[in-house]
């Protein structure tokens, strides 16, 4: 067995969260869930359809970071950012986003948080496009600091994204339209399939249990009889992973890159 | 009809209290050199309609906004926009906060002139509850209910391109137009900055024409400012430039807009370019990697 961090790990949980998505467009934002997508593309899922995060549609993805100069992307297609929603309006597209506040109705914040809404406390990007995602399309997050301030105890300061919130159903929807797929974190993998979409928890990371996973999420989660360890990455998923981050940007990702499974580490 | 002017005559149609889109998307090919012009002239109250990036929040911060809609605003390698966090943290200004497709379907009925487009994005989420003038409605042809996202008609438009004719016809040859085609079509009056002027010949060539996306018709100014997008990038002429942004993005911390404005600003876009290295210098600005 290999040595390998928890970044891998979460990278190599989090594409499994397109492997059975089809022919859809996978967006990953952010260094931990493009990988993810981009993973899931090479091995698991290699129908997915992915963006250069600029203007063309890859039939390979790229590496992350600076490239060389011979380097030349494999385009297949022109996908500008008008055309990104006639494809996401049209449910064929999966992505995999950090929201600062995820709470117990899986709805997200991207928005504003504290103070009043004509003057928030903090104000952060704004809405983006997580309303029309949310709505659209199957959506997992990714959260590298699991903790009860992104998993809050009450509602989202600002509701960006929909999520399971009977009060907010829009009318002639059902909760069941509503796609929220996988979050991982830096302690475990959870979705919202408990009972009446509770929050789930789906595997552990090495070395992290079910209390510490409690302690840091704002709302019960459901813990269902028998809960596996998330799998290691394999041999391979770590060579495609080392190939697509050349420059080892997802060792940035994760506060001091920790090792994945801590009782390898020696000492 | 030539369409050709001066950035000072151009942005002197924008009045107190109208409504401006302005192109580009964070800090990709802005229309700066206009938007520094707006900061050298006096127009004020502004409704500013925007892919958010230092546009947003240079206009703000120098107390010219009145009302912005937004989905959001951003500088992508420094996430959040400095300034324009402070003028929400400090309530100074109304917003409409949307979703980045609701802002796509504004322009468009404004563009086509319908009053709104149906939509359920924006549903179940604070976007609808925190804007009472957006209205939910029935649909008469199924029994759910729709986001009515209302025409964002603008007055005035400002977009900047890599080419134009003195005719108003515009080429973006980067990656990506982004919404710019409907911003032009959403406004009364159109101004386009370019970084070159050429002749209408250039676009005999199919492959040059294929990079025009709207109509002349719907271009009303033309100005050739050449690096006019600066700081932001313009694809595949310049990069957009780092270690301005991060200066700009310090003067929020110390000094504030004043010190930004008048360390950079000038008193035209010579000025401001001779103030930032000049034309080679923004030129040679790598383009950014993804």
């Amino acid at each position: 067995m290999t040595d390998y961090t928890l970044a891998e790990l979460c990278i190599v949980a989090a594409s499994e969260a397109f492997a059975g998505d089809g022919e859809v467009l996978a967006t990953g934002i952010g260094v931990i869930p493009r990988l993810a997508a981009s993973l899931a593309m090479k091995t698991s899922n290699t129908d997915l359809m992915m963006t250069d995060s600029e203007a063309f549609m890859l039939a390979e993805p790229n590496p992350l970071g600076k490239r060389a100069a011979d380097f030349q992307q494999a385009n297949e297609s022109w996908m500008g950012f008008s055309r990104i929603f006639d494809n996401l309006w049209s449910g064929k597209r999966h992505a995999m986003l950090g929201p600062t506040q995820i709470d117990r109705f899986g709805q997200t914040n991207t928005s504003a948080l504290g103070g009043s809404y004509e003057q928030p406390k903090v104000m952060m990007l704004g809405a983006r496009g997580f309303p029309g995602n949310s709505i659209s399309h199957p959506n997992s997050f990714f959260v590298p600091d699991h903790n009860a301030r992104v998993f809050l105890q009450g509602e989202c300061d600002f509701v960006s994204s929909v999520g399971y919130n009977p009060e907010r159903l829009p009318k002639g929807h059902s909760l069941d339209d509503i796609d929220i797929r996988r979050v991982i974190s830096n302690l475990c993998v959870m979705d919202f399939g408990g009972p009446d979409h509770q929050i789930r928890l789906l595997s552990l990371h090495p070395g992290v249990t079910v209390e510490q996973v409690q302690e840091n999420t704002g709302y019960p989660v459901f813990v269902p009889d028998a809960v596996p360890v998330t799998a290691a990455p394999t041999e391979e998923q770590l060579a495609i992973i080392a190939a697509l981050d050349p420059h080892n940007q997802r060792a940035y990702q994760i506060r001091d890159n920790p090792p994945g499974d801590p009782s390898r580490v020696a000492g | 009809m030539d369409k050709r002017m001066t950035a000072p005559e151009a942005v002197a149609r924008i009045e107190d209290g109208m409504t401006v889109g302005i192109g580009g998307w964070g800090p990709r090919r802005k229309p700066m050199a206009l938007v520094r012009e707006i900061l050298r002239s006096g127009a004020k109250d502004l409704t500013v309609v925007s892919y958010g990036g230092a546009d947003v929040g240079m206009l703000c911060a120098a107390g010219r906004v009145k009302k912005l809609v937004f989905a959001f605003v951003s500088l992508d390698f420094i996430p959040l926009e400095p300034y324009f966090r402070q003028v929400r943290q400090s309530g100074s200004i109304e917003v409409m906060e949307i979703d980045e497709g609701m802002m796509l379907l504004g322009l468009r009925a404004a563009a086509w002139g319908v009053p709104f487009i149906p939509t359920e994005v924006g549903l179940g989420t604070d976007v609808v509850t925190r804007n009472p003038a957006l209205k939910v409605i029935d649909s008469p042809y199924d029994d759910k209910e729709w986001v009515a996202m209302p025409a964002l008609n603008l007055d005035v438009a400002l977009i900047h391109v890599d080419r134009a004719d003195a005719r108003g016809v515009c080429q973006i040859a980067g990656p990506d137009h982004y919404m710019d085609d409907w911003f032009a079509r959403a406004a009364t009056t159109t101004i386009v900055s370019c970084d070159e002027l050429v002749d209408t010949a250039y676009f005999s060539d199919p492959a040059e024409a294929r990079m025009v996306f709207w109509e002349r018709a719907a271009t009303q100014a033309v100005v050739e400012i050449a690096g006019g997008a600066h700081p932001s990038s313009c694809s595949p002429l310049y990069g957009f430039d780092i270690p301005h942004y991060k200066a700009y993005a310090a003067t929020a911390k110390e000094g504030g807009i004043d010190a930004y404005l008048e360390q950079f600003l000038g008193d035209d876009e010579q000025d401001y370019q001779r103030r930032v290295g000049g034309l080679d210098a923004i030129r040679a600005i790598e383009l950014p990697v993804y």
